[in-house]
């Protein structure tokens, strides 16, 4: 995925689409748009009668040029579904150069035995060292490794891939740059993660989406609505004319009504809407985000409630060392200078955040404490603390410097005969009430004071929740802080709500509630344990850094890894949609024009006298040229504006943050208003054209 | 318009927009079933109707069974008023011992008064005994209303409720419309019209001496309580041939005003119990701004081309001028009542083109006793279907999703009546058996035609009066027209409710998309409006169009 078209139209893809539409005039594929099927059935029909003409010898060049534009008509929204399909044919070529063919080397009984990648099944175990190829999907279950997955994500710094723990995953295709794993298989062969993003980016397997499907009725109703209109138009045609005396003055040729219908029917929306579909999956992929169904891409934009992880999304994912809060007595700089010594050897970011933080107030520079004096003790689970001991020549800890939780620290102190500061006590919950976290630092059995650590709220969070309240989304933070904690990052960050101490079972617990309410649902996960929640979720997007797990429970996988993505994702499935509505109401709009082109020219005959026209000629109040150019140019217009608006159905149509309403009126102003005007202009250009060129 | 005349329509107006949240406070209050005026005083006949029924008001019906119950009820009341008109002969109550009449006009009657329709291919005091009058048309009258009634309560309490599966009951439904709202009110408005001269008597028909020395027969019978419910249930169906025309139906100035407020009252009042019993009042009142805008735009299109040049007096009854014509006709084309005090033939080509659209647009400007307010909810979810995709949320009404199911059946219940429309006229105009029934040929002809199977298929009921409708061709076809649309439109709309029932209710936020305000209705009437033009504007430029355009250059039909 590294190298996305950038352009629209790319020149080597315009050949292929260009071939791909004219194979795709095969009936059986129009079959799925009935749209499109019916104007390729009347540009058929449109056909015969030129031939018959032909034979005949009344050759007429109107009946020719209206048929060749009714091809043109369907051609073009050919092109329109070529060219989505198209850019996503070259990226599922790239991916397809990563599908191994190697052998892989499969552990069985104790024995290895090589096997080619294809016969691999469910639960078997496969060893990979440096520079082979995974064969499979799997969770690793032996070892750690560094692994390349650029023919997947396009990122090009490789990742750490270990058993156990929520890193677990890897994917078949990708490479093992160092180390030795042992892999259990979790896919059976053709159903691999990267057959599946083959399958979606190629759109082979697309299937229309709920939406989609109930679009296309309404159009399919409209469709056979305008055929009982058009063709029973013949009858009331003939009456009229009849009955005024004047039998040849309407002209109701097949042509002339094929025309019509075609203009009526809405093949603009029919044209371009698997395109418009095509396209929004693959916006998903360009910003690397597989979705596992089109259906996935448009529940994410009716989503109303977002559940997000705190870490990594809302916050930098690591707690920073804000400030120094000594004890009283003692010196700030000494506080400093204990802390920074206390986590010189600590490679966590927050120790990492401690040093940056003394040498910046203070300027004191992180030194080298030689290893014979100093013995670093790490943290652990038991004692909750970290720091170093400093031992004199003979090796007997002569100074133990400690950070950790308050209680731990408190312990240690007491243990040692010392006291712990009712001061420091009252900056310990001072600091937990505004949310952040305390790290209590003693030289031996002397409390120093407080380093407060704070979860750093990315910048510009706060616009994009507001954005998303807008939209009318909720934002729910999702944290195993304590409430506390939890409810200061919450208002920082200005969430609408936040869960703290929260578990995988308060998670699915809280989704499944929401849900009965009747929200709708999105969340981000990787590990094992989101996998339910992940399932339960009407958008789950899975971390690709994840385990397995995840990743099959969710209905997308994020193969940046990049939890803030769960906005732009809503954003695409809500363009998806608006560009359907929009396309759909641009499409009906434009009949009312075509109708004011096409019936003054069929009926104009009608109680026409003396040199002068009927008097339905007062309906040409586009003063078309003549009765021919007004329904060539209407048929003309019908086809060039599926060319026009294929950019639209591609790129979507212009997304905003503001309310529906809003949102609304700007869309019906633009594509109602618009379709409304737009074919009156459009279709007296062409008319102007066709008589300065002289077609007509 | 004079400056009585003005006062006349702000008087109908007014008086429209006030008993809308009066009617329909107390109509809302009787269908969740809260004490409500009357209530108290008929709850024991209800209750003894239900015992007599052997019937469980209580019993919760799924749609399947709501709509089997009043498909079944429909088809008993269609075979019952066939018999009474092919048996009218042998039974009592017949002073003029008038025949029984021909199967195939009295199959159009019997499917006529079961749909609301109220179509007359007959003269009623020339055909019709009394019995078949009261027995059988005036009691479906009251029950094809309340059928109405009772679909739109099903689908409301499909839109309301959450993840269920009934619609309540079809029996308690049917009972508690007519028993507390189309009975108390037609008994009232049948009491003034006899005081004000509408007659009301089981006598024979009186043979009189003119002032020339000729002899007349003056048809008589009981008209009142006929005319009282006609007007009230959107019916229609006049007593005697020419209708609310006739001087017994509707003598006096006072008559016309109420019987013409009487075509509006109920249908109007229904989108304010909507909003009651959906919830949100502003929802009831956005459907009756959308209905208001569409009637006061066909009423000023209508009046201005009837007082054009000097004024079309034409059909009219000097009783009532110009003005009351147009008011009547816009109203009772627009609720689909179809009851006339002039004849729409004789209409001026604009004004005709006024009375056809408002049935070709479906019959929801008001329309009919609730197949006005089903009607135009159809219209409200295709409306929020492509206002819904334009927001970027999968569309819902009333926080429920707007599906494909939904979508379809919409669709099913808006475009049935329109290809009936467009087929059966177009099969008029292609036999022989269509065009006999044509008295003016020429676009005027096309729009006679238009007209009856506008009026048919949209349940309306009315007639361009120069249509010969009583032969075989058009007692059949519109027969047909008028079942499929009364039924074509009641079966998908409670499909929805039962389909909707099951979903669950998104709670309001920014980003759905509000049906209760200013832009929803602008775009409502765009979608009534579209639909209708986009279906008909062929047939409509051959028919009432070229003939407006012929009338300028001085070419009459």
């Amino acid at each position: 995925m590294a190298k996305h078209p950038t352009s629209l139209f790319d020149a080597h893809l315009l050949r292929p689409a260009a071939l791909e539409s004219l194979r795709k005039l095969d009936p059986r594929v129009q079959w799925r748009n009935p749209v499109m099927l019916v104007t390729e059935l009347g540009a058929a029909l449109c056909t015969l009668v030129v031939l018959r003409d032909l034979a005949t010898g009344a050759f007429s060049p109107f009946n020719v040029q209206i048929t060749v534009w009714l091809w043109f008509t369907v051609v073009f929204a050919n092109f329109a579904e070529a060219m989505a399909e198209g850019r996503g044919k070259a990226q599922a070529d790239s991916l397809r150069k990563a599908r191994t063919q190697a052998l892989a080397r499969r552990r069985r009984d104790g024995r290895e035995e090589k096997v080619p990648a294809t016969q691999l099944r469910r639960d078997d175990l496969v060893v990979c060292e440096a520079s082979d190829v995974i064969p499979a999907d799997g969770d690793v279950t032996e070892g750690i490794a560094m692994v390349d997955e650029s023919a997947i994500t396009g990122e090009s710094a490789p990742v750490v891939r270990e058993s156990g723990g929520d890193r677990s995953a890897v994917t078949g295709g990708t490479r093992v740059i160092s180390d030795r794993i042992v892999i259990r298989v979790t896919s059976e062969p053709g159903h691999t993660f990267l057959d599946r993003m083959i399958g979606m980016v190629e759109g082979a397997k697309r299937q229309k989406t709920p939406n989609e499907t109930a679009l296309s009725l309404l159009l399919l109703g409209m469709t056979l609505v305008f055929l009982l209109a058009v063709f029973t138009l013949p009858a009331f045609g003939a009456y009229s004319a009849a009955s005024a005396g004047q039998p040849h003055a309407a002209d109701l040729s097949l042509p002339v009504l094929v025309s019509l219908l075609v203009c009526l029917i809405p093949t603009t929306i029919g044209g371009l809407l698997s395109a418009i579909g095509i396209s929004g999956i693959d916006r998903m992929i360009r910003r690397n985000v597989m979705a596992m169904s089109g259906r996935a891409v448009e529940a994410a934009g009716d989503v109303d409630v977002l559940l997000l992880d705190k870490t990594g999304t809302i916050t930098l994912g690591n707690r920073v060392a804000t400030a120094f809060l000594p004890a009283p007595g003692v010196a700030p700089e000494r506080l400093a200078d204990v802390a920074q010594l206390a986590s010189l050897a600590d490679e966590t970011p927050e120790g990492r955040s401690i040093v940056v933080l003394a040498k910046t107030q203070f300027n004191l520079r992180g030194r080298e404490v030689a290893e014979p004096h100093a013995e670093f003790v790490p943290f652990s689970a038991q004692t909750q603390m970290s720091g170093v001991d400093f031992l004199n020549p003979s090796g007997r800890p002569a100074r133990g410097i400690r950070k950790g939780a308050a209680d731990a620290v408190r312990a240690y102190v007491e243990d040692l005969g010392g006291l712990f500061p009712k001061a420091v006590e009252r900056t310990v919950e001072d600091i937990a009430r505004q949310g952040a976290t305390p790290l209590v630092v003693t030289e031996g059995r002397d409390v120093l004071g407080v380093v407060q650590l704070k979860d750093v709220v990315k910048g510009g969070i706060q616009e994009r929740f507001a954005r998303l309240r807008k939209m009318g989304i909720r934002t729910v933070m999702i944290t195993g802080d304590n409430a506390l904690t939890a409810a200061a990052i919450a208002a920082e960050a200005g969430v609408d709500d936040f869960m703290a101490h929260a578990t995988p079972e308060q998670k699915l617990k809280r989704i499944r509630d929401e849900q009965a309410t009747g929200h709708l649902v999105a969340m981000t996960g990787d590990g094992t344990n989101d996998a339910p929640a992940l399932a339960q979720a009407d958008v789950g997007v899975a971390m690709n850094t994840g385990t397995q797990a995840a990743r099959e429970a969710g209905n997308m996988v994020d193969l940046d890894s990049n939890p803030t993505k769960l906005i732009e994702i809503v954003e695409i499935g809500k363009q998806l949609l608006m560009t359907r509505g929009a396309l759909t109401t641009f499409s009906i709009a434009n009949d009312v024009a075509k109708y004011f082109a096409i019936l003054p020219a069929m009926f104009v005959g009608l109680y026409a006298a003396g040199g002068h026209p009927g008097p339905l000629a007062a309906l040409n109040i586009m003063h078309l040229a003549s009765p021919h150019s007004a329904i060539l140019s209407a048929v003309i217009f019908n086809a060039l504006i599926i060319v026009a608006l294929i950019p639209l159905a591609l790129r979507g149509v212009r997304y905003r943050a503001v309310g529906a309403s809003a949102v609304l009126r700007r869309n019906l102003l633009l594509y109602g208003g618009g379709g409304l005007v737009a074919p009156f202009v459009g279709i007296k250009l062409i008319d102007l054209t066709l008589v300065a060129l002289g077609w007509v | 318009m004079t400056t009585l005349d003005t006062v006349q329509v702000l008087l109908y107006l007014g008086l429209l927009i006030a008993c809308t949240p009066w009617l329909g406070g107390y109509m809302a209050r009787v269908f969740t079933g809260e004490r409500a005026g009357l209530t108290g005083w008929l709850a024991p006949v209800e209750r003894c109707i239900y015992r007599l029924a052997g019937c469980d008001p209580q019993v919760e019906m799924r749609w399947t069974t709501y709509a089997g119950a009043l498909l079944a009820f429909n088809l008993f009341g269609l075979l019952a008023l066939l018999g009474l008109q092919l048996l009218q002969g042998v039974l009592p109550l017949n002073p003029q011992h008038l025949p029984g009449v021909p199967f195939g006009l009295a199959l159009n009657t019997a499917i006529s008064f079961t749909t609301n329709t109220n179509w007359q291919a007959y003269s009623g005091e020339a055909t019709l005994s009394y019995l078949t009058q009261m027995l059988g048309l005036t009691v479906q009258n009251f029950v094809s209303a309340a059928t109405g009634i009772a679909v739109l309560l099903a689908l409301t309490r499909g839109l309301t409720r959450r993840s269920g599966t009934t619609l309540g009951n079809f029996w308690a439904d049917l009972v508690r419309a007519t028993l507390y709202i189309l009975l108390p009110l037609s008994s009232g408005l049948a009491l003034v019209l006899v005081a004000q001269g509408v007659v009301q008597t089981l006598a024979p028909y009186i043979m009189v001496h003119t002032v020339e020395g000729g002899q007349q027969l003056i048809p008589l019978g009981p008209a009142a309580s006929q005319v009282a419910i006609k007007q009230l249930g959107t019916n229609g169906g006049g007593f005697f041939g020419v209708n609310s025309a006739h001087p017994f139906e509707n003598p006096t100035p006072l008559t016309n005003f109420l019987e013409m407020f009487a075509i509006l009252l109920i249908p109007a009042a229904l989108t304010y119990t909507y909003g009651r019993m959906v919830g949100s009042r502003r929802q009831g009142w956005a459907i009756f701004a959308a209905m208001l805008i569409l009637f006061l735009s066909g009423f000023a299109v209508a009046l201005t081309a009837e007082t054009g040049h000097t004024g079309n007096m034409e059909g009219k009854e000097t009783r009532f001028g110009i003005v009351n014509s147009v008011l009547w006709a816009t109203a009772t084309t627009a609720a689909s009542n179809g009851s006339v005090n002039a004849m729409h033939d004789s209409l001026s080509p604009g004004a005709g083109l006024v009375a056809l659209g408002n049935m070709l647009l479906g019959e929801v400007v008001f329309g009919g006793v609730g197949a006005g307010l089903y009607g135009m909810l159809m219209f409200m979810l295709l409306t929020v279907f492509m206002a819904g995709l334009m927001v970027g949320r999968t569309p819902e009404y009333l926080g429920k999703k707007v599906e494909a199911r939904e979508v379809t059946l919409a669709m099913v219940a808006v475009l049935a009546p329109c290809a009936t429309v467009l087929v059966f006229a177009a099969l008029a105009v292609l036999t022989p058996a269509g065009l006999a029934s044509i008295s003016n040929p020429g676009p005027h002809g096309l729009s006679q035609v238009l007209y009856a199977f506008a009026s048919t298929a949209n349940n309306n009921g009315s007639a361009f009066a120069g249509l010969n409708a009583n032969t075989g061709f058009y007692n059949y076809l519109g027969g047909i027209a008028m079942l499929i649309g009364r039924f074509a439109a009641i079966v998908p709309a409670l499909a929805i409710a039962g389909s909707m029932a099951g979903k669950k209710t998104a709670p309001p936020s920014p980003g759905t998309f509000p049906t209760d305000g200013a832009l929803f209705v602008v775009l409502l009437i765009g979608v009534v409006l579209l639909v209708g033009a986009l279906t008909f504007l062929p047939v409509l430029t051959l028919g009432p169009v070229l003939e407006h355009l012929l009338l300028q250059q001085g070419r009459v039909f």
